[in-house]
């Protein structure tokens, strides 16, 4: 028996939520009295996995799937969990994970629990904790079946360090044998910039910059603080910016480390997509918007002026720390 | 080309949020119910393969009586006729075992459901049901178009998106994009009256398997109140030295 941790991997190199999942699944191993087997995709770099409390890593190496395809993925992780004997399997949050799971939770029979925030209540029953209603609350949630699949949020367990001895195994694809004529054709992907998905601190602005081309001072203060860029729904409905930008409840969820909000009123939607991030900074002319009560900081101030003010200030922050 | 947009019915997104029964069940009073609306883009979505290339658009929904009048509006909204499968929904996993048998009784070449309800967040019925009934999946689907027998689409990925192939029949997890907002449909009092003659045929339920219970519900810890800043120069200092975010 084990736990089994898919760790995601691009171009061989292994994305922070690995060592996210890798801790959480290191965490579960220890209250169930087991170890941490990991399986990754073309991955080049698979010993730091033992950094974070892996002791055996599966690296599936094929050209095949040098791209990722939920089908042939979740077939080979179910084929990892049954070498393994894995009665739990950690997953991440991110877009292609969440493509696979409900997948491998089929070819497994296995109960999958998405959006979990912390190491499980208990092993037996197996309970975790889940965001739910689109993070207005939570569950604690059972999973009865033998097999059991856990997602983890991003950004919520954190990755901790638990030096492992670490072994590698490497494979080849097992055969895909579900019907499975999904292909990959163009990824347009922005390159070496942060995502909404992982970004330590995201930058949001609403309705309040008025207009499109006032994006400017917005994106400079994304790149003065290494963020990635968002936006409210109206703003994403107008076209102003693109639909991967817009956060809320029906847009894309933050659980960043600081999440800035600029001239975005607070709608209930939008507080429940964001309310994962752990500090909130609010930047609004208005002291009556919504979202300075559930916000950690904020200014009130005319956007116009405050953010190229910031911008300034944190230039001149930077310099001086680094 | 048959088409099956599987849809939840799911509290309002305005809705306030609380339990009751000792916090083992969601508060339903006051509450006002919806098509979920990653649904509700595949339907529109629907709406527009029906009009534009020739499809018939049937919709299913796991739910006792009290999801019909969501149903309804469905229908309002031009699905031509409608499965409700007489069992309360408990988890994704089982509704997804009651979805395939219609599914399989329907013979539908294109299935669209939601990326994830708004309420329960478990994204993994359109998954499932793929994976039953032998379907191609597409998931958090932005872009669809179909030729034939051949897919096009596109789906949302972490920073960026990617283009697909693939071939029907399919099953797609949808969600904005698929149509924009200016697109969705208000029922119009004829297509209200229409519905109202449209078949909701009540079909009941398989022996499924549930593989998940939420247990207990709790809501997030109430917020402190927030720091204002007279300055940028306070406001770095205090996400510096207080809450050391940068």
């Amino acid at each position: 028996m084990s736990v089994l941790v898919y760790t995601e991997s691009e171009q061989g190199k292994f994305k922070k939520n690995a060592f996210e999942v890798a801790s959480y699944a290191s965490a579960v191993a220890k209250m169930m009295g087991t170890i941490v087997t990991a399986i990754a995709f073309n991955s080049t770099e698979n010993e730091s996995l033992g950094e974070y409390g892996v002791s055996k890593v599966i690296n599936v190496k094929d050209d095949a799937l040098a791209t990722f395809n939920a089908g042939s993925y979740a077939s080979s992780i179910a084929e990892a969990v049954k070498s393994t004997d894995a009665k739990v399997v950690i997953l991440s949050s991110s877009t292609d994970t969440k493509y696979l799971a409900p997948l491998l939770s089929a070819k497994l029979s296995a109960g999958y629990a998405p959006n979990v925030v912390q190491a499980p209540d208990s092993t037996s029953p197996f309970t975790v904790k889940r965001t739910a209603f689109s993070n207005k609350g939570f569950a604690h949630t059972q999973i009865d079946t033998d097999i059991k699949i856990v997602g983890v949020s991003n950004n919520a367990f954190g990755a901790h360090e638990n030096k492992t001895a670490i072994s590698v195994e490497e494979i080849g694809a097992v055969a895909d044998a579900a019907t499975n004529d999904t292909k990959s054709v163009e990824i347009d992907k922005v390159v070496g910039k942060a995502t909404i998905a992982d970004a330590d601190i995201v930058v949001s602005a609403g309705r309040g910059m008025k207009g499109p081309e006032n994006w400017g001072m917005i994106e400079e203060l994304a790149d003065v603080l290494g963020a990635a860029t968002a936006c409210s729904k109206p703003v994403s409905d107008l076209g102003w910016r693109p639909h991967g930008e817009h956060v809320g409840q029906t847009g894309k969820p933050v659980a960043s480390n600081l999440y800035i909000a600029i001239g975005i009123s607070g709608a209930i939607q939008h507080l429940a997509g964001v309310s994962a991030s752990k500090t909130k900074v609010v930047i609004n002319n208005d002291p009556e918007a919504p979202f300075f009560k559930a916000a950690d900081y904020g200014i009130v101030g005319d956007a116009f002026e405050v953010v190229p003010q910031l911008i300034e200030k944190l230039k001149d922050f930077k310099a001086q720390n680094g | 080309m048959k088409i099956l947009v599987c849809i939840s019915n799911v509290p309002d997104t305005t809705s306030k949020i609380n339990f009751t029964d000792g916090d083992t069940k969601f508060d339903t009073n006051g509450v006002q119910f919806v098509i979920n609306p990653n649904d509700e883009f595949g339907l529109t979505r629907a709406m527009w393969f029906k009009e534009k290339q020739g499809a018939t658009v049937h919709i299913a929904t796991v739910g006792g009586l009290t999801v019909e009048p969501t149903m309804r509006k469905a229908l309002a909204i031009g699905a031509d006729e409608a499965f409700r499968i007489n069992t309360e929904p408990t988890d994704g996993f089982s509704v997804a075992q009651q979805l395939a048998e219609v599914v399989k009784n329907g013979g539908y070449d294109l299935v669209i459901g939601g990326r994830e309800s708004i309420d329960y967040n478990g994204g993994m019925v359109p998954g499932i049901l793929a994976s039953l009934t032998n379907m191609n999946f597409i998931n958090s689907c932005i872009n669809l178009e179909i030729d034939g027998n051949n897919v096009t689409a596109v789906r949302e990925i972490d920073g960026g998106k990617e283009k697909l192939t693939s071939s029907l029949p399919l099953v797609v997890g949808g969600q904005k994009g698929l149509v924009e907002e200016s697109d969705l449909r208000i029922p119009n009092m004829r297509g209200i009256m229409m519905a109202r003659k449209k078949a909701l045929t009540v079909v009941e339920p398989v022996d499924a398997t549930k593989a998940t219970e939420d247990k207990k519900f709790d809501k997030p810890a109430p917020k402190g109140q927030v720091k204002l800043a007279d300055s940028v120069d306070q406001l770095v200092d205090l996400l510096h030295n207080e809450a050391k975010v940068i």
